[in-house]
């Protein structure tokens, strides 16, 4: 593999990233999927580096799941959309930083067709004027969070306290970076690399200490892709989807996965269970599985948060391995301690799956 | 030795610079042939066989320095044109090294650059080692040297992709490239003639053998070598952990997706124009096609004639073209000149060559 090539790639998919002063909006499902990932982001953004992040309670789904299923009318997501763009200029920002890459990619492909036919643009004003009495300004900077997190990662660095590096060998660890595919595959100019070499989750994992595994089936999709798992007769299908990329990666011996998508993130995720249950194998040489994280929480781990507080108890594959490797401490019997220090229980253990 | 003391000056020493330097030195004329690299021959001296007999490309280049036995040309090499003005009547060639020209007419013959791979990101070209381009290969055949994979091993299984740059909106080129057909036939027998244990794939939208014998080297392929064609546009290109290539395609005609693994995937790469070529068409006002080739007069019937009275166009500066539809071209262009040479016989009396520095 050329490194060069792959740099000359990276560096025709750049883009501005503003430095200060974001507009917030939350993504629908991460708070139940991975509910301190956005927290994280938040206190890494606002208490490490000290940036100016504002939300507005008032802020909705941007229907994205619904629009990519057919249930709701492009019309009604583009007027939702200017709805929050109104929230945002009547906040006084013009930075605008959606957490879930659906979200992203919607926004983008909005504000792109809003470029090509501004008469479309100039319908929706009307229907939101109509409905809310709002007007809005197309935000001058749209990027995903996970652009932010990449461009401060070198100052993260300098903060970081773990390294992504074997405590016990001292060889960096070998991680499978997957992008949502709404991040960049729709248009590659948006996402930081482009779609087919992105360099989004690459350049922190790098700057981090690990390296990234290029594995066959790294494009493909998580599985997730929408009606494959919501149309329940599909699902079979999403699994499938997700299998192809787990046998396709278990030759490199992946320490664990990082995916800036909600989606990507749970299935990759969840599916590992789903198939040990199905079938009575995993992807890894223990029996535990390959490890996810999304990237708020692997630049929590680098900046030395406890795993708990960042919500690591809520995935599907244990964690435990990843952070012994790391060199983290931590205890056990807080697993599952909530905020106030009460036990919040424990899931019940899987058949095959080693929790 | 020259009859005519009108100047002539060619830009380009490739097949069609060449051919046309002979025809006009044969005429009489007086030709300067102005070649950007230290060597004349163009892409030639790249390429090892010429469809569809393959010949051996030294012989075409022994017939373009035969051509110059009566009145030779002045050729001057890693002479780097950067513009022409029209001036006066006559044209002004100046040099990127500030040297200049004077001349009656010129022919423009500054040929094709190869289509960066690059671009078509999903390939990985210049990332997966494995991927060549068809250029790449010509030269490891034009060695001689067994064919190898960049860990010196034999390839088994060998991809061709057809169209990489061509008949592509989202490249930006929509044209077609018209030679990498049957360069990709070609090169798929020059591999089975030597491994023949190989299999080998090609993998295009549709075959255009417009040549002549074109066809009959495409059944052959099949019929004799046991080359595979599939019709299926490829989606992506992954490297494998040894470094072998995971090829994702759909069959076309079958309807179906595919993924095959591949030792050696070559990209068939098309033709654009030079950048210099644009550079020095805009110094002269010329007007372009919609590739950003230089365009013709007349699709029919000035192909060689500018929209700038005096300069002329040939070969694949103009449009993509193979050897031989080149030197035809050159031949064609040379005839459109002295004509128009003929009509415009003024006392030019300016000196044959001006430098700057005289």
């Amino acid at each position: 593999m050329e490194t060069e090539g792959k740099k000359r790639v990276w560096e025709e998919y750049q883009k501005e990233i503003a430095d200060d002063h974001y507009f917030y909006v939350r993504s629908c499902i991460r708070q139940t999927f991975f509910p301190g990932s956005e927290t994280t982001f938040l206190k890494i953004l606002q208490n490490d580096l000290k940036k100016d992040v504002f939300e507005d309670a008032r802020h909705t789904t941007c229907t994205g799941i619904g629009y990519h299923t057919d249930i709701v009318p492009l019309e009604t997501t583009m007027t939702v959309i200017a709805r929050h763009f109104a929230l945002m200029t009547e906040a006084g920002y013009v930075n605008i930083i959606p957490s879930c890459v659906t979200s992203f990619g919607l926004y983008t492909e909005v504000l792109d067709t809003w470029r090509h036919f501004p008469e479309i643009e100039a319908k929706i004003r009307e229907y939101l004027w109509k409905a809310t009495k709002r007007e809005f300004k197309v935000p001058e900077n749209l990027v995903h969070t996970s652009d932010i997190i990449y461009k401060f990662r070198n100052r993260i660095k300098d903060l970081s306290k773990v390294s992504l590096i074997n405590k016990k060998t001292g060889l960096p660890l070998n991680v499978v970076e997957h992008i949502g595919c709404h991040y960049s595959k729709m248009f590659p100019q948006s996402g930081v690399g482009g779609a087919e070499f992105p360099a989004v989750l690459t350049g922190m994992i790098e700057a981090w200490g690990g390296t990234v595994i290029d594995y066959p089936e790294r494009r493909h999709c998580c599985g997730f892709g929408f009606r494959q798992y919501l149309v329940k007769a599909n699902r079979g299908y999403s699994v499938s989807n997700s299998k192809k990329k787990f046998e396709s990666m278990q030759p490199y011996q992946p320490d664990f996965m990082v995916a800036n998508c909600p989606g990507c993130s749970m299935f990759l995720d969840r599916w590992q269970y789903t198939i040990a249950e199905m079938e009575g194998i995993t992807y890894d040489s223990n029996g535990t599985g390959i490890p996810v994280l999304t990237y708020e929480e692997m630049a929590g781990l680098v900046m030395g948060y406890s795993p708990w507080d960042i919500g690591l108890q809520m995935h599907q594959v244990s964690v435990e391995p990843l952070l012994d490797k790391l060199g983290i401490e931590y205890k056990k019997e807080d697993k599952y301690l909530g905020s106030n220090g009460q036990n919040i229980g424990e899931p019940q253990k899987p058949m095959f799956l080693i929790v | 030795m020259a009859i005519n003391s009108q100047h002539i000056v060619i830009i380009g020493g490739g097949p069609a610079g060449l051919e046309a330097a002979s025809c006009l030195g044969t005429a009489g004329y007086r030709v300067t042939v102005l070649e950007k690299e230290k060597q004349t021959g163009g892409k030639l001296l790249i390429w090892d066989k010429l469809f569809p007999e393959f010949r051996n490309s030294d012989k075409v280049l022994n017939h373009l320095s035969n051509g110059f036995k009566t009145n030779p040309p002045q050729i001057l090499t890693n002479a780097e044109v950067v513009s022409v003005i029209p001036e006066n009547g006559q044209h002004r060639i100046n040099l990127r090294d500030g040297q200049a020209f004077q001349a009656d007419t010129v022919l423009i013959t500054t040929g094709f650059k190869l289509y960066n791979a690059e671009k078509k990101e999903e390939y990985g070209y210049q990332i997966y080692e494995n991927v060549i381009t068809s250029f790449d290969l010509e030269k490891q055949l034009k060695t001689g040297n067994p064919i190898r994979i960049e860990a010196g091993l034999t390839p088994r299984r060998i991809a061709f992709i057809h169209c990489v740059g061509s008949r592509d909106i989202k490249s930006g080129n929509i044209y077609c490239s018209r030679t990498c057909c049957i360069t990709g036939v070609k090169q798929a027998i020059e591999i089975k003639r030597r491994l023949s244990d190989a299999e080998v794939f090609n993998f295009y939208m549709d075959l255009r053998m417009f040549g002549q014998n074109f066809e009959e080297l495409y059944i052959e392929a099949q019929q004799k070598w046991g080359v595979t064609f599939i019709r299926g546009r490829v989606s992506e290109i992954a490297e494998n952990k040894d470094n072998s290539l995971q090829l994702k395609a759909e069959d076309t005609l079958s309807g179906r997706p595919i993924k095959m693994s591949f030792d050696l995937v070559v990209l068939l790469a098309g033709m654009v124009p030079e950048p210099r070529t644009v550079e020095i068409g805009k110094s002269a006002g010329l007007e372009f096609t919609s590739g950003n080739f230089l365009a013709g007069l007349d699709s029919h019937i000035s192909q060689n004639e500018t929209n700038t009275p005096g300069i002329f166009i040939a070969g694949t500066c103009r449009e993509p073209l193979s050897v031989a539809e080149t030197l035809t071209d050159a031949r064609a262009a040379t005839v459109k000149m002295i004509s128009w040479l003929r009509e415009n016989e003024t006392s030019h009396k300016k000196p044959l060559i001006k430098r700057d520095n005289d």
